[in-house]
């Protein structure tokens, strides 16, 4: 009896792990871009020298409760006219990808929902949909101001996904694995070894790093996330003061909820990637060394991991509070004439740091 | 929605025929301000051409100066520009008094000079705020409110108004200032000089404020003359055109101040020349304290108000470039004709010419560094 519930127990426990940790991460993620909201509110105020948003509970912190209570008590509108299929749906399909992709991220050591062996191509494929939602939504709503923005984010994203892609294939020419957890374990041993700093020096082998140009790798990873999430001052998908609101000017209630839910759910995720590929994910930056082994563990890892990931968010929203959009061209030739060919020199001078060694061995 | 599509003649062989399509920016559009209405004909994001349609807020400011007495159109003037009241207040009321011959006290004329030059910078740094606010940067409109708010809070203890001030009245003002207000003022210059500089900072030399100004949005002093184009726009095409100096009124030739121009007649020109005069304006202000005199602020107005028959006119230059009164009386005490001639109608005519071919980011850019006040195009 006890024998066939275990097998049938060994079973489901593949599934019920990925069950829940789906539960888990769609939670992770509401209350994610609930409270980034709030976050974002808050710190805008910081920056503005205002309160913010402090009447609904205690220093406002029921007022994503009460924006979330809004939008889902209104009416959901369908404009005549519109494609109303995908209409409905471009919400949904902006929602799922980073729901899917955050599934492979790893938390802690073991705390990921399914580590693919892949992850990180996982990752960039699913990534890649949020696009396509934009442009659908856009184009489905039959309004010419979101024709517009979808036609900018078709091109804005394409000319950002090639100098981002540029620096994962340089990071995974030193990782020489798509698992992001294996990414992470190779950062092992305080701050000095992970990825953003290693490359200036291996202090393990004691040589010069993989590519000593990796801060500046890490910036482009770091712009072209901002532009991939359409985040300010690239957001040209949402130029309030050009577009109304751009892909979403049809938008209202719920639906519009979800866009916006998606912007943060995307925000966390992109965080996410540059914290595991670049900031050691849930390693800790001290070194495993007497009384400082401490601070390194299953329990201290998502502590590290979230941390480091929500300074980036920190930074993502100072980002756009600070500086005025950019010029749709301007944004453009950012991509084309300066982060496409530094990231490709890059990737030539990591490809020769880590061959020269053997070239150096086979001459002498 | 407008589904209609203007089909323009397939260029050479072999090419799509392009196609072009209506977007009407306004008159509910967050770049527009107001609700003014630009018919804009596309293609792809490039403007073929931009058609301002006008009208949504006009109140007959003018058939309303002619229905009434003197004195009681003065309220409506500080409401056809609400940015700048004190300006439109001061063409009006001198406007009356250089057609009725009435003497204005020295102490007042300097007094309408402090407030003027107040306002200017307290319509300048609105300006500011918005045209960061068009360029998407939301936060240096609620700093400049914050310098705003000092002013407003001045000129509220003067006439009790925050935005369309009535302060100015024939002959003089309807209060005297006291030395709270000029102690506020003095303090409010020493505050405004660091901040300037903190703007210039921050803001002014931001690479991507500059790149989206700079050599964006050219403005000829050619165009300007084409379409009346007056204040900061014609400044900012390097031609030194201020009514303060050029037609001197009230009591500005006593003061050492600079017309800033820049040659450039871009947007960044433009931007330029704004944050020059705000510093100007603070020069003007610490001269006029230190040379204002004791007084009366009011002088000898008849009862019952009848300008002789003529044809006056009265040009001030308010924020946005210059504000004209023209009366023409026919003996009554009411106007025969109220001429209103205001900047902005002048400076937004251009924009039809000077936005051809431009993308619509950087179109909504120029259109922000024109510094339009649409209730003042309307009238």
């Amino acid at each position: 009896m006890s024998a066939i519930l275990d097998f049938l127990l060994g079973l489901a426990w593949p599934w019920t792990r990925l069950l829940l940790f789906l539960v888990g991460i769609c939670a992770f993620v509401g209350l994610n871009a609930a409270y980034l909201v709030l976050a974002e509110r808050k710190g805008a105020a910081r920056f503005q020298r205002r309160p913010g948003p402090n009447e609904a509970g205690y220093a406002g912190w029921m007022q994503p409760f009460a924006d979330g209570l809004k939008l889902l008590s209104k009416q959901v509108l369908i404009p005549p006219g519109t494609d109303a299929l995908l209409y409905c749906v471009a919400p949904l399909m902006v929602m799922a990808p980073p729901l899917m992709c955050l599934a492979v991220v790893p938390f802690g050591e073991s705390l990921v929902a399914r580590n693919l062996d892949y992850g990180l191509l996982f990752v960039f494929s699913f990534g890649s949909i949020n696009v396509m939602a934009l442009m659908l939504g856009g184009w489905a709503s039959r309004n010419k101001f979101s024709v517009i923005s979808s036609a900018r984010v078709v091109s804005q994203n394409v000319a950002y996904e090639i100098p981002m892609l540029l620096v994962v294939i340089t990071l995974l020419m030193v990782a020489g694995t798509l698992d992001l957890n294996e990414v992470i374990r190779q950062q092992t041993g305080g701050f000095w070894q992970w990825n953003i700093l290693r490359g200036i020096w291996d202090f393990r082998a004691g040589h010069i790093g993989a590519n000593f140009l990796m801060p500046v790798t890490f910036i482009i990873f770091y712009t072209c996330m901002l532009a991939e999430t359409n985040r300010a001052p690239f957001d040209m998908a949402e130029a309030e003061s050009e577009l109304v609101a751009g892909a979403f000017t049809e938008y209202g209630g719920m639906g519009f909820g979800v866009f916006f839910m998606a912007e943060y759910a995307n925000i966390v995720l992109g965080c996410s990637l540059a914290t595991i590929l670049f900031l050691g994910g849930w390693q800790s930056p001290f070194p495993p060394v007497s009384f400082l082994a401490y601070f390194s563990g299953p329990l201290w890892g998502p502590i590290w991991f979230l941390a480091k990931m929500y300074c980036l968010v920190f930074s993502v929203i100072w980002v756009r509070w600070t500086f005025p959009r950019t010029q749709f061209y301007n944004l453009l030739n950012l991509s084309w004439k300066i982060l496409i060919p530094i990231s490709l020199f890059t990737l030539l001078l990591t490809g020769a740091l880590m061959k020269l060694p053997l070239v150096w061995r086979h001459l002498f | 929605m407008n589904v209609s599509k203007e089909l323009l003649p397939a260029g050479p062989s072999g090419e799509a025929p392009q196609e072009t399509f209506i977007l009407n920016l306004g008159p509910q559009h967050p770049a527009t301000h107001g609700v003014l209405r630009i018919r804009t004909t596309m293609d792809g994001e490039w403007i073929t051409r931009a058609e301002p349609i006008i009208g949504y807020i006009h109140r007959m400011h003018e058939k309303m100066g002619e229905n009434r007495t003197w004195a009681k159109f003065l309220p409506n003037t500080g409401r056809i520009d609400y940015l700048s009241a004190m300006h439109y207040t001061h063409a009006f009321v001198g406007a009356v008094e250089r057609a009725a011959k009435i003497e204005v006290p020295p102490r007042a004329e300097y007094v309408r000079v402090i407030t003027s030059e107040l306002n200017r910078i307290a319509s300048h740094l609105v300006w500011w705020g918005a045209l960061l606010l068009d360029l998407g940067g939301f936060t240096p409109i609620l700093y400049s409110f914050e310098d705003r708010e000092l002013i407003l809070d001045l000129l509220e203890g003067l006439c009790g108004a925050r935005l369309t001030f009535c302060y100015y009245r024939f002959g003089g003002l309807c209060n005297d200032v006291d030395a709270e207000f000029i102690d506020g003022t003095r303090a409010l210059v020493k505050h405004m000089r660091p901040r300037l500089e903190m703007y210039r900072a921050l803001v002014t030399g931001n690479i991507i404020l500059r790149k989206r100004l700079e050599g964006i949005g050219p403005i000829t002093a050619e165009m300007c003359r084409k379409y009346g184009a007056t204040g900061p726009v014609i400044r900012g095409a390097g031609v030194a055109y201020d009514v303060r100096t050029v037609e001197p009124y009230s009591v500005y030739p006593q003061f050492d101040f600079k017309i800033p121009t820049y040659p450039e007649a871009d947007s960044m020109a433009r931007y330029h020349v704004r944050m020059d005069e705000m510093e100007q304006s603070l020069r003007i202000i610490e001269q006029a304290l230190d040379q204002l005199p004791d007084g009366p602020v009011m002088g000898k107005v008849p009862r019952v108000l009848k300008l002789p028959v003529g044809d006056t006119t009265y040009a001030v230059e308010a924020a946005r470039g210059r504000f004209m009164v023209r009366i023409v009386s026919d003996g009554k005490d009411t106007p025969y004709r109220l001429k209103l001639r205001t900047p902005c109608f002048s400076n937004l005519s251009l924009f039809e010419e000077a936005s051809k071919g431009m993308m619509l980011p950087d179109a909504l850019a120029m259109l922000g560094s024109l510094d339009l006040v649409i209730p003042d195009i309307d009238r």
